[in-house]
């Protein structure tokens, strides 16, 4: 009786062609039920806005090559073209962006940007989509509403940006939404705000999200589960209680320490020591070896085996696995 | 809106005075004497004063200005030293025949620049913007004289197509709507139009493929737009630009057309000018030179409130 997932992502793999081939992402599986609230953590550079962006299909399609199958509530999104995929993109799943600033148009109005989503998946006039958008206006708690829907992106605060910005994702009632690092360019007492209501949304809307975040701490405060990725895979995934108390990968644990117990919230995951290697080479071997205290031999001769330690707890590392087969 | 304009319209005055004193001062400091081109060479000291003082030439400068000014303000600019005839009245005829030209060639130039600009851009890196961006590098660098005098070598000696010369049958300077005046604005506008073809057609390169790097183009796609949503907002966000662009162009192609005008004996503000430099008509130049400078400051107004007028971007308050 397990329920279709919301998002299923099968031994995905994307790489990206031109002067340098990069391995983006090289074999990562998720999967995230309705109305879940994933964090993805991460490096720079592991693939985390990647990920997002092959669930709405925006990466180059000339320049990319994807391997794998992504499935939203069982539909291959892969194979979706055309008016399919326009109606998917906004419509089933939709993106909050980092930078409001620059993900807006600044030369149209929040209402009629607003408007015109509602127009192209509702089909209803320019007056009703008016009135959805600033019915969303008021939901995402924008102080004066109606004046919002005249102004000008560069008229309002980054704060009421990102409000606006979701609202415009949220206008259509998607099933998923995606949110890359949506409160990093914000002070941060406007962060938590904006965190807030995005997690009451998220309740209230039933949605699922996935949020990208440099910072543990806010991880841990708003999403079921995490999900942590390194060098385009994921290295350990779980529920925020499993992950939090008994994290099995040196990677989390190195994060954790570094992070979470020390005073440093809100800054950006480089406490451990090394860099993330390059990935101009699909992986062999465990990619975090380098930089691992605990690596033995076979971890530099083999991908690690991802074990399962129940409760949907799953960690990629030779250490997990012989904890619990031996 | 209608407060922004006032406030620009206040702002032009400081610059049109200023302008005025400049091209006043230009022409006076300029070397030479104005007078030896109209007095006899062998003209008595006495005449020459009389002359100088008819002129009121012997004025110290900021009198001079003074009048020159408070009678231009009223629409008088003096009388022609070589004609006899007003200034006012020769200039203003020959600025109606250089806006004609001047707007024959905007409206070849602006489409074809716009098309070929937005094409390169949309179609960035790829042959086509290769070849736009070498046509339009090679449609600015070309003397525009060079490529009349092989227009009209093409057009009017060898195949005798077109006419060359003046702006109706018989060399004239009488515009006319008809044909026979009509074609003898095809060679002039058309060689006027090359540059700003390569400058609009560059500028809107540059737009339009910035505008497509732009985060929002994404977000538009990833909210469901379809491609021709995406291009109308690429073209709104581009517009005000290209606006500002084609207006400043038109206005150097008033002003920047004299070498065109000569080649084509085109009876314009420019070709007025080259001969009121060649004979040193001082009121003609002065005159010339201040109507053609104001064209520009009225130009520049025009353009900074249309901009204001469909940009958001730019604080009306
Ligand atoms: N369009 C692209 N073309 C080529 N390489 C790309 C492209 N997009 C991403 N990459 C590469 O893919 C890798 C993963 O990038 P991604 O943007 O997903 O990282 P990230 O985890 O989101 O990092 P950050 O925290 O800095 O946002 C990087 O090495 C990046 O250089
Ligand atoms: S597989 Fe080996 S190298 Fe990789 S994290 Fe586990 S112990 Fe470290
Ligand atoms: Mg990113």
């Amino acid at each position: 009786m397990t329920q279709t997932p919301l998002v299923e992502f099968e031994n995905l793999k994307v790489r990206f062609k031109g002067e340098r081939t990069v391995h983006a992402i090289n074999g990562l599986n998720l999967s995230l039920q309705p109305g879940e609230m994933l964090g993805l953590l991460g490096e720079s550079g592991s693939g985390k806005s990647v990920t997002l962006k092959t669930l709405l299909r925006l990466l180059p399609p000339k320049r990319s090559e994807l391997e794998g199958s992504v499935r939203v509530n069982g539909t291959d999104i892969m194979t979706l073209s055309g008016n399919a995929l326009a109606s998917y993109r906004g419509g089933d799943v939709s993106m909050v962006f980092q930078e409001p600033a620059l993900a807006l148009d600044p030369v149209y109005t929040i209402g009629d940007q607003i408007a015109e989503t509602v127009m192209r998946h509702k089909g209803i006039g320019k007056t009703a989509a008016m009135d959805v958008a600033l019915d969303m206006l008021t939901r995402v708690r924008i102080p004066s509403p109606e004046r919002r829907l005249k102004n000008y992106p560069h008229e309002l605060s980054g704060g009421m940006r990102q409000r606006a910005m979701i609202a415009l994702a949220l206008s259509c009632r998607p099933k998923l939404l995606l949110a890359d690092e949506p409160t990093t360019a914000l002070d941060a007492t406007v962060q938590i705000q904006i965190l807030l209501l995005l997690r009451e949304l998220q309740k209230e809307f039933g949605m699922g999200v996935i949020f990208v975040t440099h910072d543990i701490g806010v991880a841990v405060e708003v999403s079921d589960k995490i999900a942590i990725m390194y060098a385009g895979n994921l290295v350990e995934t779980g529920t925020t209680r499993d992950v939090i108390r008994n994290p099995q990968h040196p990677y989390t644990k190195g994060l954790l320490a570094a992070n979470l117990h020390g005073v440093v919230k809100g800054e950006r995951l480089d406490a451990i020591p090394g860099s993330p290697p390059a990935l101009e080479e699909p992986p062999h071997c465990c990619s975090f070896a380098p930089r691992c205290a605990f690596a033995e031999d076979r971890c530099r001769s083999d991908l690690p085996p991802v074990t399962d330690l129940g409760g949907g707890h799953s960690v990629s590392c030779v250490l997990a696995a012989s904890t619990t087969t031996a | 809106m209608f407060a922004y304009f006032v406030r620009r319209l206040l702002y032009v005055l400081p610059v049109a005075i200023g302008v005025s004193i400049i091209c006043f001062l230009l022409v006076h400091i300029a070397p030479g004497d104005p007078l030896t081109a109209i007095m006899p060479v062998d003209a008595t000291a006495e005449e020459q004063a009389a002359m100088r003082s008819a002129y009121g030439l012997d004025k110290p400068l900021p009198v001079q200005y003074a009048i020159w000014i408070g009678k231009a303000a009223t629409g008088d600019l003096g009388k022609s030293i070589a004609t006899g005839r007003p200034v006012a009245n020769e200039v203003f005829a020959a600025v109606k025949n250089s806006l004609l030209l001047a707007f024959a060639a905007s409206i070849i130039a602006f489409p074809i620049g716009l098309f070929l600009g937005f094409v390169a851009g949309y179609f960035r890196d790829t042959i086509f913007d290769r070849i736009v961006t070498g046509f339009a590098i090679t449609g600015v660098s070309v003397p525009n004289y060079w490529l009349g005098i092989v227009l009209v070598i093409i057009f009017s000696v060898n195949l005798s197509w077109l006419p060359s010369m003046g702006a109706g049958p018989g060399g004239s300077g009488e515009w006319a709507w008809d044909y026979a005046h009509i074609r003898h604005l095809i060679l002039p506008a058309v060689t006027l139009a090359v540059v700003p073809i390569g400058i609009v057609a560059r500028t809107v390169r540059a737009l339009v493929g910035d505008i497509f790097s732009m985060d929002f183009v994404q977000a538009l796609y990833a909210k469901g737009m379809r491609h021709s949503d995406v291009l109308k907002h690429v073209i709104r966000n581009a517009a005000p630009t290209a606006l500002s662009v084609m207006g400043l162009q038109l206005g150097y192609l008033l002003g920047g057309s004299i070498l065109i005008e000569t080649v084509f004996n085109w009876p314009g503000s420019g070709f007025l000018l080259s001969n009121a430099i060649f004979q040193r008509d001082l009121p003609l130049l002065q005159g010339t030179i201040l109507v053609l400078a104001l064209f520009f400051v009225f130009m520049n107004l025009i353009v900074d409130v249309a901009q204001a007028a469909i940009d958001p971007r730019i604080k009306r308050s």
